[in-house]
């Protein structure tokens, strides 16, 4: 322990934040790709409504949205009720809790950027898709999605790495419980306000050089298979 | 009587100063979250009798230690123990000869729902709950005061499982007042306005069952000779502050 300075909590923490974040971008990449090619396509007066509410957690500071989802999601609140009638409990200091918690709070980062390429790929590719007989879903598999694989690829590094980082929602969720909720974020947290500061630099550079090795990785990825379409 | 007369007197005449910004002092405090209530009223007192103008900056008191050390522009720091006054001491960020302590603050298990924590605190044996929410020991007093007591009660190890962690003591407050825990341990200070618990069900935990979490107040190097600073730990000490703690459930060193 003193060669490498880290508690097994601090180890869980890893694990469970690497858990946390791929949970959250698995899901985020399933709702935010309908809803973005709903965005993208959709005419309804509401949709400005609907944009406006995905935007909506840059807005809110993070704490005061976990505040408000510990309410909600509590057993006085709406969700909570829903929770409890099927018998699922309820969601605070739960992993499950922290997730929905996640989901939302990175919404915008995983809509917006793929809501981007559909829009920026025109309705031409699609016409002539249409033209070849492809039926609709046929030219969203084909056709839309290879082509809006960069807006994709950036909606995954955007969830995943704003989820890693992720603080005050989980802060005010989790109940900083070992192996549950005590992510990255709050451990490093906790170690500086307690003064530990050893290990909260041990596991900040960490986590700063695991972030940077990762998006440097993706972006030269993304750079060559851009270069390979060309 | 005659006292709060004069000291109304001075008041008036002090407001009447106070457009000229000469006698205006500012003392800028940095205060331990559980001392909020009291510190709302204590403020509004000082600056009406004194003249003076006063910004409050609530917050845990590691992360005050943090903010000093790096430059933090406060002149008081009213803390939640007496370990971080003393070591800004040590490190000459604060003056050793103004340290004392201002309060004593009392734990207390509380419920948000009605006749669920008994005033024995027998509620803990009968286990009937999921979640027992404490400030985190590691970083709050109250969580030092919370784990002294479940350790004499012998269930520390026994309730790890239904423990949740507040990283301060308003957070820990939170989780019960949302009834996300059904109970936790708490400042007396965050139920007790006015010597009256307003809602839920407390037990008070008896002072014998942890250390006294005695609330520590320095004055820092960079203020040491700001006459509103001096003015303000002296106000702390006075018989109407006093009367502010006892009334949200303080005790007094």
């Amino acid at each position: 322990m003193i060669e490498s300075g880290l508690a097994p909590s601090d180890l869980q923490a890893i694990w469970l934040t690497l858990k946390l974040a791929s949970v959250t971008t698995f899901l985020l990449l399933l709702i935010a790709t309908p809803l973005a090619w709903w965005l993208a396509h959709s005419r309804r007066w509401y949709k400005g409504i609907v944009s406006a509410l995905v935007a909506l957690p840059l807005v809110l500071p993070p704490t005061v949205l976990g505040f408000y989802l510990l309410l909600l999601m509590g057993p006085q609140g709406a969700v909570g009720e829903l929770t409890k009638a099927l018998n699922l409990g309820t969601l605070p200091f739960t992993f499950a809790g922290l997730v929905v918690g996640s989901v939302l709070f990175s919404l915008p980062f995983a809509v917006q950027p793929i809501q981007n390429a559909f829009e920026s790929l025109g309705k031409r590719p699609l016409e002539v898709a249409a033209t070849l007989r492809a039926n609709a879903w046929d030219r969203f598999v084909s056709v839309a999605l290879p082509l809006a694989r960069p807006g994709f690829l950036t909606a995954t590094i955007l969830a995943f790495a704003h989820t890693v980082g992720e603080f005050g929602v989980v802060l005010m969720l989790g109940g900083n419980i070992d192996g549950e909720t005590r992510v990255l974020s709050v451990a490093i947290y906790s170690h500086v306000e307690a003064m530990e500061y050893a290990p909260a630099h041990l596991l900040a550079g960490g986590m700063v050089l695991f972030s940077f090795v990762v998006l440097l990785g993706l972006y030269l990825a993304s750079g060559k298979s851009w270069q390979v379409r060309k | 009587m005659d006292v709060s007369f004069r000291g109304r007197i001075a008041a008036m005449v002090l407001l009447g100063l106070l457009s000229s910004p000469v006698c205006a002092g500012e003392v800028r405090v940095a205060v331990a979250s559980n001392f909020s209530a009291p510190m709302e009223r204590i403020a509004a007192l000082f600056q009406k009798e004194s003249g003076h103008v006063l910004t409050v900056n609530l917050g845990s008191s590691g992360k005050f230690y943090s903010q000093i050390k790096g430059g933090a522009p406060f002149d008081v720091l009213l803390a939640a123990d007496e370990a971080i006054p003393k070591k800004l001491v040590q490190e000459g960020l604060a003056d050793g000869a103004s340290r004392f302590s201002y309060a004593v603050g009392r734990l207390a298990l509380w419920s948000a729902q009605p006749g669920f924590v008994d005033d024995k605190g027998l509620v803990l044996n009968k286990g009937n709950f999921e979640k027992l929410a404490i400030a985190d020991p590691k970083l709050a007093p109250y969580g030092v005061a919370a784990k002294e007591t479940l350790e004499k009660l012998v269930m520390w190890n026994a309730m790890q499982r239904k423990l949740v962690k507040g990283e301060n003591i308003t957070q820990t407050y939170q989780f019960v007042a949302t009834e996300n825990a059904e109970l936790g341990f708490i400042a007396l200070s965050q139920i007790m306005h006015d010597g009256k618990v307003s809602h839920g069900s407390w037990w008070l935990v008896p002072s014998e069952m942890h250390k006294p979490i005695k609330q520590g107040a320095v004055l820092l190097t960079a203020a040491k000779d700001k006459a509103a600073s001096q003015a303000f730990l002296t106000f702390l000490k006075n018989k109407q502050a006093a009367a502010i703690m006892r009334g949200f459930g303080y005790e007094l060193p």
